[in-house]
């Protein structure tokens, strides 16, 4: 269940309050979010949409400790991330999300194997466990037999399914995708939807996803519009763009 | 141990740019090693001179003689130990290019006078029965191949004439500054056959005293005893002496060691800035890293250890060049006019250190400035 209202319960895997964000551009006030709520169950699929420059992926980075709020609160899985400092949030973000962005922003000199594994170098895991769950991780997305090639030697869907595999090889709290099929041809877009949609049904993962293109969040259960700096679900939208109210 | 992969991974991105990296820090390197060797080697012999020796020269010029009879004249003045005289010979071996130091000497009083340089026993007793006999440096005797017993001929240059001489002994020197490349003969078998030439007279005087701190006092009775006589001396105490002759050549090694130190710091800067670019042409990668849960402070010492790694590694290729360097040269007939030795630990560390200075400091930087951008900012250039 996803709520857009703040009146969801405390417990959702995360909650959202308030949250405001604004900018200084050259002396000029920019309020992207404006007391923007938010409320996601584990194990939903959210996708949201909006004009360029709406705040889409401003809201992302704030979900994932990447940036902090102006104003509001943010909470996940019960740790209040708004009011962390800057080290225990570099900590948090390594245990609880994984990011897919929309240049896969693999590392050019490491292997698949090696740029899954980077996650894990920040475990206390055995060299050994480190290799089994890399090697599951790129199982899971195919790509078991191209672990020793270089970013270089992949097609842009297969290195979209490596960053995929690194962001899930520590199984975070939830995955954080930017635009992750902007780069892809609709095929590969396909493949790597796909992809998420497994990662959703079969592993029960929570994914919040940015995306401008309808098809793609067509497949997420809950398609929110960001309009004015808050959120509104996609029916709501479609229905204040035409003047009435749901 | 387990981010080496991501280290060595970063480091082997661009082999080229690697490869000139650590050349440009190991030619900086061989560059820092080869002033040390330099200075060293102006200031070789102010190092070993003795403090309790003096030398006493015509007030003219060295070249310029002075009588045997001051001899006994010196050795009275109260502080005084003991008194030896030399000659300098010139001459060369089978071919001009072959020159070295070559001094009659006084037999009986040389060892106790140049007390560190030692003579075994037998060879020396060996020398003072042979009026032709000679004993000679190591280094010289290792450079000529000259074995003991051998019979050698030496082609004067101020003394005219084929010269022959046994080798009677090899000295070596106590401490690792001594020079090693004399050779020294009988100044009665000079005189013999120059009497002539030298009318009575030697080359120069060292003098041995009792206590160093009895110099200054000695060095004036000396210069007052012969005083307004034909024959004026000049005393310095052997460190005096020696400093004085080194500051001849100092000028150049002083522009030698001017010129490549500005030439040594060009490069370092020249190195550091290509390593400060390589770390910003991956601004985003760094940010990466932190976006999957690396700390600031990771990130940063992960730059620094690249940074430092090939300046050390480079730095090292340096000062082994360097020393082998050292050894080629100690090996050349110029060692007996500079006499490199080989390259000391503390010149090498202290370049060492300035090298993981430099690149600790190119190395940290660039990431200091990548590490105050946020992880958003950077991640929107990717």
């Amino acid at each position: 269940m996803v709520r857009v209202d703040g009146a969801g319960r405390n417990s959702s895997l995360i909650n959202v309050r308030g949250l405001d964000k604004k900018y200084q551009r050259g002396g000029e006030e920019i309020h992207v979010l404006q007391g923007l709520n938010l409320d996601v169950e584990a194990g939903e699929f959210v996708a949201f949409m909006g004009p360029s420059g709406s705040g889409k992926t401003t809201l992302l980075n704030l979900l994932g400790g990447l940036d902090v709020p102006s104003a509001g609160s943010i909470t996940v899985a019960g740790d209040e991330i708004t009011s962390m400092s800057r080290g225990r949030l570099t900590e948090w973000r390594a245990r609880h999300v994984g990011f897919v962005f929309q240049m896969y922003n693999l590392i050019p000199v490491l292997t698949a194997f090696q740029n899954v594994e980077l996650p894990l170098l920040l475990t206390k895991l055995s060299k050994g466990d480190r290799r089994k769950h890399v090697e599951t991780a790129l199982a899971l997305v195919g790509l078991q037999d191209r672990m020793h090639h270089y970013p270089r030697q992949l097609s842009g869907g297969q290195e979209q399914r490596v960053t995929i595999a690194r962001a899930i090889v520590s199984d975070p709290t939830f995955l954080l995708c930017d635009e992750p099929t902007g780069d892809l041809d609709r095929k590969s877009a396909d493949e790597v939807m796909a992809l998420i949609l497994r990662l959703v049904k079969e592993y029960k993962k929570t994914v919040l996803m940015v995306t401008h293109d309808p098809v793609v969040a067509q497949r997420a259960n809950t398609t929110l519009h960001l309009e004015k700096g808050a959120l509104v679900e996609a029916g709501a939208a479609e229905v204040a763009m035409s003047g009435g109210s749901r | 141990m387990k981010y080496r992969g991501l280290l060595f991974a970063n480091l082997f991105r661009k082999k080229t740019r690697l490869v000139l990296t650590l050349g440009s820090f190991a030619v900086a390197l061989f560059l820092f090693s080869l002033l040390a060797l330099i200075k060293h080697a102006f200031s070789a012999n102010v190092d070993v001179a003795g403090v309790d020796r003096l030398v006493v020269i015509n007030r003219t010029a060295i070249i310029q003689p002075l009588p045997i009879s001051y001899r006994d004249r010196i050795l009275r003045i109260p502080g005084v130990k003991r008194v030896t005289y030399d000659n300098w010979f010139g001459g060369v071996y089978q071919d001009p290019k072959n020159a070295f130091s070559q001094f009659a000497i006084d037999a009986e009083n040389q060892r106790q006078v140049f007390h560190e340089l030692v003579v075994p026993d037998d060879q020396w007793q060996a020398f003072l029965k042979d009026r032709q006999g000679a004993i000679v440096g190591a280094t010289t005797a290792k450079r000529f191949g000259w074995k003991i017993g051998q019979r050698i001929p030496i082609q004067g240059t101020i003394f005219p004439g084929t010269w022959e001489f046994n080798i009677d002994g090899i000295y070596t020197g106590q401490r690792s500054g001594d020079d090693q490349t004399q050779f020294w003969f009988h100044w009665d078998y000079l005189y013999e056959r120059a009497k002539n030439v030298l009318q009575g007279n030697v080359g120069w005087y060292t003098v041995l005293i009792d206590n160093p701190d009895d110099a200054v006092r000695i060095v004036k009775t000396i210069d007052d005893e012969f005083a307004n006589s034909p024959y004026e001396t000049h005393t310095d105490t052997e460190k005096a002496f020696a400093t004085g002759f080194a500051k001849q050549l100092g000028n150049i090694g002083f522009l030698v060691i001017a010129i490549g130190t500005i030439v040594f710091f060009t490069l370092l800067l020249v190195t550091g800035n290509t390593m400060a670019i390589s770390v910003r042409e991956r601004i985003g990668e760094l940010a990466v890293l932190k976006a999957l849960g690396y700390s600031d402070r990771f990130v940063m010492l992960l730059v620094l250890a690249e940074a430092m790694l090939v300046a050390a590694v480079g730095g090292g290729l340096g000062l082994l060049t360097a020393a082998g360097f050292a050894m080629l040269l100690a090996a050349t007939p110029m060692h007996n006019f500079i006499p490199f030795s080989t390259l000391s630990a503390s010149a090498a560390l202290t370049g060492l250190g300035l090298t993981l200075l430099f690149g600790a400091a190119s190395g940290f930087l660039p990431a200091l400035g990548g590490l105050r951008l946020r992880v958003i900012d950077a991640l929107r250039r990717v």
